[in-house]
């Protein structure tokens, strides 16, 4: 049922149409004694069989963003305000729960943080592979099911021979590749990674990478990456967009990002505090202060407060985006060049 | 060595080993003949992976875990059979600074009170009132504003709290220091202001530190020697820029190679070098280099490895290595 | 001037913020944790101040002319089989049966928690020892073995405090034995450790303040448990000596009335049932509040 209602809505592909197009997003997370602006405004646009890593410490509001897309905010207290979250071209905020049900997993599916936590203990693995296959795909046989399975275990590189195993028997990193394999069972359009690799060591997580960017190679599957590490971006994404506070200050290729000339003073910041391997700098160059209260955001720029090219206007107007072709930034340092454009 | 003083380390290990006793005749080799030496005012890394013992290593060497065998000098003197009454005048000197800010504080006391507790202890100051005066000192020196001295735990971020865990270590002007992932838990912005803040109060107070991690790259900054340990053992042990420049053991090699480089151009031309595999058990280990499982070259050392355990060679001076293809050369 | 500062800093910032008023907002925040205690204050003004004003005689003394008398303006509970006044035996009954309940809560919460703390923190044969004669006691059904204690000691207030206490006590032991399990483990345990904190101080300052939350909800569910034990054992026949009143001997004595005179069952057991609910609703509202995981 809810299958067919998924294919009548149009959010299969569509030439010329971004896969996911998050507009003006704003989500927040309310209790009776405060409300905390988890994300502010956001947009950002992820192209068909490309990876966007979205960059940012603690509370900056990356998995806010990747749970408002699948709607899986906590019903007590998260609420989304405004914005479109476009799959397709179908603003899925407006669907209704039971299709959405069929949207997770069918066509965006999502990998946590802790592997050991998104496996159940008592079941074997088959059986949790097997679970959400079924469910997207009620009139698969057993056996087209089990061979399901095995495909999915080979794709992730562990011997379909371990599948009637228990989570408790495999590693850290092995657990890791069997929730990716749930994930991309059902071929999922997007695929939204919430930092895969931080629980795992760093030699396994150089295999998970690894492994990742062949799977996203093979299936052509759009991913959102989410992480900390501007290592693993480097690695594996081709359009980056950093966050702050809420907000993205500073989006654009990996080249923008990476090579490209004009930064957001955050975005230097956050590179130059990553101890680098090969200069020989003793001393880091840290952001002093911390990130502002999420439940007291100021008025102004959001990173004011820490900014070493602070100005007057920075703490009493928001700064508007200056767009550089593919290269936004959300800072006064470019108020110039936007009244030249 | 031309010089004729022979500095006396401030800590050394001789072969010291902590066994787990996990079942009748079954033994977890948490830390398995480790041989360290460490000099006031300088800061040994210990780098590896998740179970390969080097928080065992830091604990044991305080004391807080009965080593197995082996011993420990902490200043010339043997500790390793100290009793808790013996210890009690060194914890003053030995302190530790814990990974995960936020269980390592007591959430029922206030800040000050944390900052204070090991102070009140030791009896330092004979008044109550003078041992919160000096904590309050302590707070200005690790960059707590004074407006915190009265908060709980809960109500301070990460980087805060690891910064309450840095002046409760230095409350007792200790000289040695464990830091056990004192920076994993932490932002990167956050983690560079307490690897400065550790750096500085290193420089003013003479301190020696054993910088206890997973993540080469923040070591590589604050360390002057770095020992790579896996399994248990010591792969590796060279001065910093050394081992960046010129790795032997294929452990170490993989471990640099692992880690993703914040650099466009280099991550996209690198080939990806990853190591097949996952730690063995630490439970019993096989005799032989603990890393053979692993490791791409083990065909051509002859099976050696499996066989015996390579010796730790110095390869250059001061870079010393447990590799039969290394010894070999 | 520098020095001064120095010296003034501890005091002038010294302000706790209070944590029994984060605790009562979020106490104030479930409807029946309130009802229950406002409830449960009434309940303890009646007992409390009606003494004063009703005669210990009238719960005692036999008078016929108002043997099984209605509820009336002059009895308001109306009078029981000896011409007792209801609402004065229900008075100075509660105030007995709480009071048992209350001081065998606390007498088995001391022990037990005690012992827990001891074969938690001890571990080893300590530990072995503890819980294993702790099994023998538990392997006796909580009920026969109250009543096996009162029949061997006699019934009267002390004996019944005895019993109670030995019957709940271990669930203390058990409770905090895990508590003082997991919070040994934990980092700051350690931390003190590494401080040079012995034994004695570790428990004082840091085990027993974190679990002491657990333990006082644990105990406020447990009064109520009591109350109904306590009357258990007096409809039975276990209680205190006759003519004492107490809310279980009085549902014993309704019983052959049920039929004529029903409102002497109605009005103890009430009392019975308004309490033991009352005082589970604060348990529960207290749960919540002291619960750090909920903490919001």
């Amino acid at each position: 049922m809810k299958t067919e209602e998924l294919k009548s809505l149009n959010l299969q592909d569509t030439p010329g149409v971004p896969l996911l197009e998050i507009k003006n997003l704003r989500a927040i997370y309310k209790t009776d004694l405060e409300t905390v602006e988890a994300v502010n405004g956001i947009s950002l646009q992820i192209n068909k069989g490309k990876t966007f890593g979205l960059v940012g410490e603690t509370g900056a509001g990356k998995t806010t963003t990747a749970l408002s897309i699948l709607r899986l905010l906590p019903s007590t207290t998260g609420r989304i305000l405004e914005g479109e979250i476009l799959f397709n071209g179908t603003n899925l905020l407006e669907l209704d729960e039971g299709v959405m049900r069929a949207v997770r997993g069918g066509l965006i599916s999502m990998v946590f943080q802790d592997p050991m936590s998104a496996l159940n203990p008592v079941y074997t693995v088959d059986e949790q592979i097997g679970e959400a296959i079924r469910l997207h795909n009620p009139d698969y046989t057993k056996e087209q099911v089990e061979d399901r399975v095995d495909e999915m275990l080979q794709l992730v590189g562990i011997l379909p021979s371990r599948k009637h195993d228990y989570p408790h028997q495999f590693s850290g990193g092995m657990k890791q590749r069997v929730v990716i394999a749930m994930a991309l069972c059902c071929e999922p359009h997007l695929l939204i990674a919430d930092e895969p690799t931080t629980a795992l060591d760093v030699t396994i997580q150089a295999q998970v990478l690894a492994m990742i960017r062949e799977l996203r190679d093979r299936l052509g599957t759009a991913m959102l990456m989410i992480t900390h590490d501007l290592g693993i971006v480097a690695q594996t994404c081709d359009d980056v967009g950093v966050m702050y506070a809420g907000e993205i200050v500073e989006a654009g290729t990996a080249e923008d990002i990476f090579l490209g000339k004009e930064h957001h003073p955050y975005t230097v910041g956050l590179f130059d505090s990553i101890p680098n391997l090969t200069s020989r700098a003793t001393r880091l160059k840290p952001i002093p202060g911390l990130m502002p209260d999420p439940t007291n955001l100021p008025k102004g720029c959001v990173f004011a407060e820490r900014c070493s090219h602070c100005m007057e206007i920075c703490k009493t107007e928001h700064p508007k985006i200056y767009v550089n072709g593919t290269h936004k930034l959300c800072c006064h340092l470019f108020d110039d060049k936007l009244k030249q454009n | 060595m031309d010089n004729n003083i022979v500095r006396t380390p401030l800590l050394e290990t001789v072969d010291l080993q902590k066994y787990f006793k996990i079942g009748k005749n079954s033994y977890l080799h948490a830390v398995d003949g480790i041989n360290l030496k460490l000099h006031a005012g300088e800061t040994i890394g210990v780098v590896g992976e998740s179970g390969c013992g080097k928080s065992t290593l830091g604990r044991t060497i305080l004391k807080l875990i009965e080593p197995t065998g082996g011993k420990i000098l902490y200043d010339g003197q043997d500790i390793t059979k100290y009793k808790n009454s013996q210890m009690h005048p060194l914890r003053k000197e030995m302190q530790i600074i814990f990974q995960d800010p936020y269980s390592s504080i007591d959430p029922r006391k206030s800040v000050i009170e944390v900052i204070a507790e090991y102070m009140l202890i030791h009896k330092v100051y004979k008044t109550r009132a003078e041992a919160f005066n000096r904590a309050v000192q302590l707070m200005d020196m690790v960059g707590l504003a004074r407006r915190y001295t009265n908060s709980y735990p809960h109500e301070l971020d990460g980087g805060r709290r690891q910064r309450i865990g840095v002046a409760r270590a230095l409350s007792l002007n200790p000289r040695f220091i464990v830091c056990d992932e004192p920076v994993s838990a932490l932002d990167v912005s956050i983690q560079a202001q307490i690897l400065n803040l550790l750096m500085d109060l290193q420089e003013q107070l003479d301190l020696a530190y054993m910088f206890v991690t997973h993540d080469l790259s923040v070591v590589k900054h604050i360390s002057d020697n770095i020992m790579v340990m896996y399994l248990g053992r010591c792969v590796e042990l060279a001065p910093s820029d050394e081992l960046f420049a010129n790795p032997q053991h294929p452990y170490t090699k993989a471990l640099l190679a692992a880690i993703p480089e914040p650099d466009l151009i280099r991550s996209r031309t690198k080939k990806l070098e990853v190591i097949r595999g996952e730690v063995t058990s630490p439970i019993d280990p096989k005799p032989g280099c603990r890393f053979a499982a692993r490791c791409e070259h083990c065909d051509k050392c002859g099976g050696r490895c499996t066989e015996s355990n390579p010796e730790f060679v110095e390869v250059s001076p001061g870079h010393f290595v447990s590799c039969f293809l290394v010894n070999d050369k | 001037m520098e020095k001064n500062t120095a010296n003034n800093a501890p005091q002038g910032v010294y302000k706790r913020p209070s944590q029994a008023k984060e605790i009562w907002r979020r106490f104030k925040k479930s409807k029946g944790a309130v009802i229950g205690l406002i409830m449960l204050v009434a309940i303890a003004l009646v007992l409390i101040i009606g003494p004063f004003l009703i005669p210990y005689d009238l719960a005692t003394t036999n008078n016929y002319d108002f043997m099984l008398a209605k509820p009336s303006a002059e009895h308001i509970f109306g009078c029981d089989g000896f011409g007792r006044d209801i609402f004065a035996r229900v008075v100075y009954g509660g105030r007995t049966s709480i009071a048992i309940a209350v001081l065998a809560t606390i007498s088995s919460c001391v022990v037990g928690s005690m012992l827990g703390a001891v074969a938690g923190f001890f571990g080893g044969k300590v530990d072995a020892l503890i819980m294993r004669s702790l099994d023998i006691f538990m392997s006796v059904p909580d009920i026969l073995f109250t009543m096996a204690v009162v029949y061997a000691l006699g019934a009267n207030f002390v004996n019944l405090l005895v019993a109670l206490t030995l019957a709940y006590f271990t669930n203390y032991v058990r409770l905090v034995r895990s508590q003082v399990l997991t919070l040994s483990e934990s980092d700051y345990v350690e931390a003190a450790r590494a401080g040079g904190s012995g034994s004695m101080r570790i428990i004082m300052s840091h085990i027993i303040p974190n679990a002491v939350g657990v333990i006082i909800v644990n105990t406020t569910l447990n009064v109520a448990k009591i109350i109904l034990y306590e009357s258990t054992l007096s409809f039975l026949g276990l209680g205190m000596p006759p003519p004492a009143p107490e809310w279980g001997a009085m549902l014993a004595e309704a019983r052959e009335f049920l039929r004529n005179a029903p409102h002497m069952m109605i009005f103890p057991a009430s009392a019975i049932v308004l309490t033991a609910c009352s005082v589970n609703l604060v348990g529960d509202g207290l749960r919540d509040a002291l619960d750090p995981h909920l903490k919001s």
